[in-house]
């Protein structure tokens, strides 16, 4: 069996408004899951299942081996939380707030938090009201990674950074890696990040998982083929195509199963592919958001 | 995003910088050090397997491969798909072949032409 950090099976909850239909999620020890979505798709929700804060209404969650929300309180000793609205107490200082940690968690690594002072240009004698966004979100990250956590979830972790301090946290997010038994989770809806640091990529939508796989095969398998069609002729059927746009002599087919053989089926039918484009992680994104919806309504 | 990576390794080892036999990063080393996910550099060291540029030992790790002969391979692909992308524009522009042709020399005398001004400075 696989080792997992993070399992899902068949996990469900609804809001009035909202719901959560049959999420299965597998994350593997030691590896990074970007997990992307729009705002509203449920990013959150399943993360704060994932953390024991919502109790799912159906289906099994299980994280470090332990079952949630049962036995939450042993899994979120090995499990460091960060969140866009999770907040520090104002009046007082980082190094108030790393005393309080350490306090809690018996592993916390004091000079591996000193040396991320440093590295994240963070004042300890600072009091949190002072701060700006991003020295907030590198302080509550250094609290984080200093308990040396087996595994890190990250609820839009790079969100509204500048350059520098974005580059500084995926740095430091790549070298907790180093180690092969810690794992990430992180959403995010800034696909670039995602691109860069994740071996396994999931895309929420409305709710339901839409896609889930290695990084390299999900940009393997998306391509975006330009055609020039002779006069009269029809589009050739070919599997796995998720859009069509351009004009009717020129199609532009937008598949995510592509294979090599696929342009010599296109030759075949008489068309003449013009050229085979690999996709960015964010076009891969928005065209499986948009042929979801679209098979949704029809 | 593993084409790029395949192309640093590449270069490293074209300029000696990783010489032949030499044990090179663990894809894990290499990942941190990069800032690339572990499974972008597996997938490079993959293809580079395949291309005999490294050898992979099982449970030991990496090494450059001892006659990996890649840069005329290497530089010999890429002009020919350069020359592709030259004929594609040549045909959208709606040059005869004596016209892209002579169009090529042109940037060719060019180019030699500047870099002789360059050394002589």
């Amino acid at each position: 069996m696989k080792d997992l950090s993070v399992h899902f099976a068949g996990v469900s909850k609804k809001y009035p408004h909202f719901a959560l239909e049959n999420i299965n999620l597998e994350l593997p020890t030691g590896s990074i899951m970007g997990f992307i979505g729009a705002n509203g798709a449920g990013k959150s929700t399943t993360i704060r299942i994932l953390m024991g804060l919502v109790h799912q209404d159906q289906g099994a969650v299980h994280v470090l081996g332990h079952a949630m929300p049962a036995e939450q309180v042993a899994a979120k000793l090995d499990i460091g939380f960060v969140s866009e609205d999770m907040r520090l107490y104002k009046s007082a200082t980082i190094a108030w707030h790393m005393e309080f940690i350490r306090s809690i968690y018996p592993r916390w690594d004091q000079s591996y938090a000193e040396s991320l002072l440093q590295r994240f240009d963070l004042k300890p004698q600072q009091k949190v009201k002072g701060l700006s966004h991003g020295q907030r979100v590198k302080a509550a990250l250094l609290l984080a990674l200093a308990r040396r956590p087996r595994l890190l979830v990250l609820d839009e972790p790079t969100t509204g950074l500048d350059p520098v301090a974005r580059h500084e946290v995926l740095g430091e997010l790549m070298a907790v890696l180093a180690d092969e038994e810690r794992t990430i989770l992180f959403s995010s809806h800034n696909t670039q990040d995602v691109e860069q640091i994740s071996d396994q990529i999931t895309f929420i939508d409305r709710g339901r998982i839409i896609d889930s796989d290695d990084k390299e095969i999900f940009l393997d398998r998306w391509r975006r083929l330009r055609l020039v069609l002779p006069p009269e002729a029809t589009l050739p059927r070919l599997p796995g195509i998720v859009q069509v746009s351009g004009s009717d002599r020129l199609p532009v087919l937008t598949t995510n199963s592509f294979e090599s053989a696929m342009v010599s089926a296109c030759h075949d039918m008489g068309a003449t592919v013009q050229a085979v484009d690999s996709m960015t992680l964010e076009e891969i994104f928005v065209a499986s958001v948009q042929g979801g919806r679209e098979r949704q309504t029809v | 995003m593993y084409l790029q990576i395949m192309e640093q390794i590449k270069q490293r080892v074209a300029v000696g910088e990783w010489g032949r036999g030499e044990e090179i990063p663990s894809i894990r080393q290499l990942a941190v050090a990069l800032r690339v996910s572990v499974i972008t550099v597996k997938r490079a060291y993959l293809e580079l397997e395949r291309e005999g540029v490294i050898v992979t030992q099982h449970g030991k790790g990496s090494i450059v491969a001892s006659d990996p002969d890649l840069s005329p391979r290497l530089y010999d692909q890429e002009l020919a798909e350069h020359l592709e992308q030259v004929v594609r524009l040549g045909i959208l522009l709606g040059l005869t072949p004596e016209e892209l042709t002579s169009r090529l020399r042109a940037a060719m005398d060019r180019l030699i032409a500047s870099r002789l001004t360059k050394e002589r400075l």
